[in-house]
């Protein structure tokens, strides 16, 4: 059967939820698809032409009947609506502990940056039973990145940050596949989740060393295209001072108000003008061209080591 | 078989006869024929690259053509599919052929501007022509940025230029329809006297009117970005790439409702007339198409619950897609009600939209699937929703097509088809769809992507079973244009009712003259004046 149905059971918390809610969808498709074909096949053997069937008095209309076939269906769709909507939420929303991993899609790869430096391309090692919260961007075109085994998805773009988060439940290794169409080699776009159990996983993370942290990465990058020149009290340039800043709500120059997350500090080193903090004027250049999305990523990281504020959580 | 050439002689299609005269006709019937040669050659360019993909399926490996050609194979399907022939089909070939008659008016309020709409079809459709010809677009029929825009290398601005050129062939079709409904109906003939196929197209226009603009719009935007490199999806230049999907969604999601709601109407004209009854709840089924029209341009984020799109959004947007099955399961729950103390028999029309009603319905019950939020987490961009779609276009639409050809067949050629060999087809149609893609909704739920050159082994069976079940379609497509064609020649003659329909166009000789009618008819009563009792053998 399983060459038939390569089905295995979820490897997700919340796969395990949304299988619940497939099976209970089925069990309505079931049913009313059934029912219905039923009701067909029944009377088109019944009132067949030359049937002796009753065919007096068929009424063109019946208010009752009618109001019945239009409540039930819509309480049974507000329902399943219900039901999704909240586990949609559930996906939607990671833990505060989540383990961050970036990740950034290119054609026709994915490239995997843990947080202490370790690389990866293709492959993603991820601690089993634990919270993973993957930050993504793109280098190009719009990607997906799928899990089937964990029942997640989510589109990665370039130009921006979008999340996923997922926590395996067995240790085991299964296939990444890129869902949104990207070109040519978008079929092949595939790789690995690999959960390991919390000891395996601590040895994977030493035997496995990239070039320092991403931290440290990041304030190598800092000092090396001069943020550092600008954004620090000796600079002699009106420029805000990072410490403290990511997580905080601030207002910009037209009254809005925002939340400092990667996102903003993405756009701010390469598009300053299009959000500027009140009280500063647009004089910050970009460095469209000069970071790469890891290096961007890391530089995120680097600005929240500074402190994180007060305000919402990332 | 004398009695017959006088019929075809001084009719619509005999007179005048030159081929000059059919390419600058103002008769709306002939106009429907045009669109009927047009489609069906689409159909078949279409209709080839997806036996292409089938075979190529049919191993994981992508190992019949290149990744580039499989994916110009996908883009022109569904380019095709879409806006060559799942949209105009119905109504450019039926809407055209009937609503005048069914209104018992002399043509439509345009005749020119319809001439006009083919002629703008054929355009769009040289260029598409062209564009494959010139090696093609690989960007999918969806054209998401900045894939489209920034870089594909393949002949994107030719190819929207085809559809936003046909995109106006189907706006000036729809300002035609609505005109000619409102202005031309016969004395006594009420709104709601109108048979439910008028009522259908009807709606059908007014999105395709409201809706068909927004797709130019974003279509010239690709194409400026493209060329000029304006940046309105370049997330470098201030961009946003997610922008093209709320303005292509915005027309698309209705496009579909442009799809399916002229095969309802069609639906419910074959029902009628083969349980001999009338609809059950008529101003309900015109409620539910106008319903679904208003509701359908209020969903388009169910196509991105995962594309970046606010959660929030995602609330909403599947709020109201659930809100839209309802009026779409009232529309199953009346036909199916109408059969209820009938008088039925099974001629090929009848076959075809008993299937519809089913392969409607699981196809409509699986957008449930995907509009509840978290499974379609899941199952968006598998292919679950290929299945999905295809229930609806293919299962529902494309037999409803097949319903309406059989059913007015002898209409507008005055000759009766080969029953048994029409109802063979519709069967095996009915067969072969299913075995074609229904194993595609459980490789979706199973994990495998759309627009896969070359899969994971483990989907094989699958992808065998969907391959062999497309040769049976196959044949069943190929059946009718053989038995049709046969029976222009040798099919035994119609008359004005062949069926004992009621409905204006019956009165008409078959095939009817260039004017339709002698004289202008007056309704005095509700369409579908059937009556079971009195059915007994015909």
């Amino acid at each position: 059967m399983s060459a038939l149905l390569p089905w295995s059971e979820a490897a997700s918390g919340i796969g395990g939820e949304i299988d619940a809610l497939l099976i209970g969808l089925t069990v309505i498709s079931v049913l009313v698809v059934g029912g219905i074909s039923l009701l067909i096949v029944v009377f088109a053997l019944r009132y067949r032409r030359g049937s002796r069937a009753a065919r007096r008095g068929a009424p063109a209309r019946d208010r009752r009947l009618e109001a019945i076939w239009i409540t039930v269906p819509l309480v049974v769709f507000l329902g399943i609506f219900y039901w999704s909507a909240r586990l949609y939420a559930e996906l939607r929303t990671p833990p505060d502990d989540a383990l961050e991993i970036n990740v950034v899609a290119k054609q026709w790869m994915w490239k995997v940056q843990h947080p202490e430096g370790q690389r990866e391309i293709d492959t993603l090692h991820v601690p089993a039973g634990r919270p993973v919260k993957l930050v993504m961007t793109s280098q190009d075109v719009i990607h997906s990145f799928y899990v089937p085994a964990f029942r997640v998805k989510q589109d990665v773009l370039p130009g921006r940050y979008t999340t996923l988060w997922f926590e395996a439940t067995r240790a085991g290794e299964y296939p990444l596949l890129c869902a949104e169409f990207c070109g040519t080699g978008h079929s092949r776009m595939k790789g690995r989740v690999i959960a390991l159990p919390p000891e395996a996983y601590a040895r994977w993370l030493q035997d496995n060393p990239g070039p320092g942290s991403l931290v440290s990465q990041g304030e190598a990058l800092f000092r090396r295209h001069g943020c550092s020149g600008c954004h620090s009290e000796r600079s002699s340039v009106d420029a805000p001072l990072l410490d403290g800043l990511y997580g905080r709500r601030i207002a910009l120059a037209d009254g809005r108000m925002v939340s400092v997350d990667e996102g903003y500090i993405r756009d701010s080193i390469l598009l300053p003008a299009k959000q500027v903090a009140a009280g500063y004027t647009p004089i910050m250049p970009s460095f469209q061209g000069q970071l790469d999305e890891d290096e961007i990523l890391a530089l995120v990281a680097y600005v929240r080591s500074l402190g994180t504020g007060r305000g919402p959580a990332p | 078989m004398s009695s017959v050439a006088p019929a075809i002689r001084d009719s619509f299609l005999g007179a005048p006869a030159s081929l000059w005269s059919w390419l600058t006709t103002r008769d709306h019937k002939r106009i429907a024929l045009l669109y009927l040669v047009s489609i069906t050659a689409f159909f078949l360019v279409a209709a080839l690259a997806a036996a292409l993909m089938r075979l190529e399926l049919l191993t994981p490996e992508g190992d019949l053509v290149t990744a580039d050609t499989y994916n110009k194979l996908f883009t022109v399907h569904g380019v095709v599919m879409v806006w060559f022939f799942l949209i105009p089909s119905i109504p450019a070939t039926f809407g055209n052929l009937l609503i005048p008659l069914m209104i018992g008016a002399r043509d439509v309020a345009f005749p020119r501007l319809n001439l006009a709409s083919w002629y703008l079809y054929s355009a769009g459709g040289l260029f598409v022509i062209a564009t494959l010809l010139a090696g093609g677009v690989d960007t999918g029929w969806t054209f998401y940025t900045p894939y489209t825009t920034m870089f594909a290398n393949t002949h994107v601005v030719a190819a929207v230029c085809g559809v936003f050129v046909v995109g106006f062939s189907s706006i000036f079709t729809a300002i035609n329809f609505i005109v000619t409904v409102h202005r031309l109906r016969a004395p006594g003939l009420t709104w709601f006297r109108l048979p439910l196929f008028v009522w259908a197209n009807y709606a059908t226009s007014l999105i395709i009117v409201l809706a068909t603009p927004v797709l130019a719009m974003t279509l010239a935007l690709i194409a400026a970005e493209r060329l000029w490199g304006i940046g309105v999806f370049d997330p470098a230049l201030g961009g946003d790439p997610l922008l093209f999907q709320h303005l292509f969604w915005f027309y698309s999601h209705p496009a579909v409702y442009i799809m399916v709601l002229p095969a309802m109407g069609v639906v419910s004209e074959v029902i009628t007339c083969f349980a001999r009854k009338p609809i059950f709840g008529y101003r309900m089924m015109v409620y539910s198409l106008l319903g679904i029209a208003a509701i359908g341009f209020l969903v388009w984020g169910h196509h991105m619950f995962v594309s970046g799109q606010s959660m929030y959004a995602g609330m909403v947007f599947s709020l109201l897609s659930f809100l839209v099955a309802v009026p779409s399961s009232i529309k199953v729950f009346n036909w199916t009600a109408t059969l209820y103390r009938g008088s039925l028999s099974f001629e090929a029309p009848m076959l075809y939209a008993l299937g519809f009603i089913g392969l409607f319905m699981m196809g409509g019950i699986t957008g449930l699937w995907l509009a509840a939020l978290a499974a379609d987490v899941h199952l968006t961009d598998t292919y679950f929703v290929v299945a999905h779609f295809h229930y609806i276009m293919v299962g529902g639409s494309v037999m409803a097509f097949f319903a309406a050809i059989h059913f007015w067949w002898p209409k507008v050629t005055g000759r009766t088809y080969p029953e048994p060999w029409a109802r063979f087809a519709a069967i095996l149609m009915f067969v072969g769809f299913n075995l074609t893609f229904f194993p595609q909704y459980l490789a979706g739920a199973l994990g495998m992507p759309r627009r896969y050159h070359g899969y994971p082994a483990e989907y094989e069976m699958l992808n065998i079973l969907s391959s062999a079940g497309a040769s049976v379609l196959a044949v069943a497509y190929l059946l009718p244009p053989l038995y049709l064609w046969w029976s222009l020649r040798r099919g035994a003659a119609a008359g004005p009712d062949p069926w004992s329909a009621t409905g204006l166009e019956w009165t008409t000789p078959s095939p009817p003259p260039p004017h339709n009618f002698d004289r202008t008819p007056r309704v005095d009563s509700p369409p579908y004046a059937y009556s079971p009792e009195d059915a007994g053998e015909r």
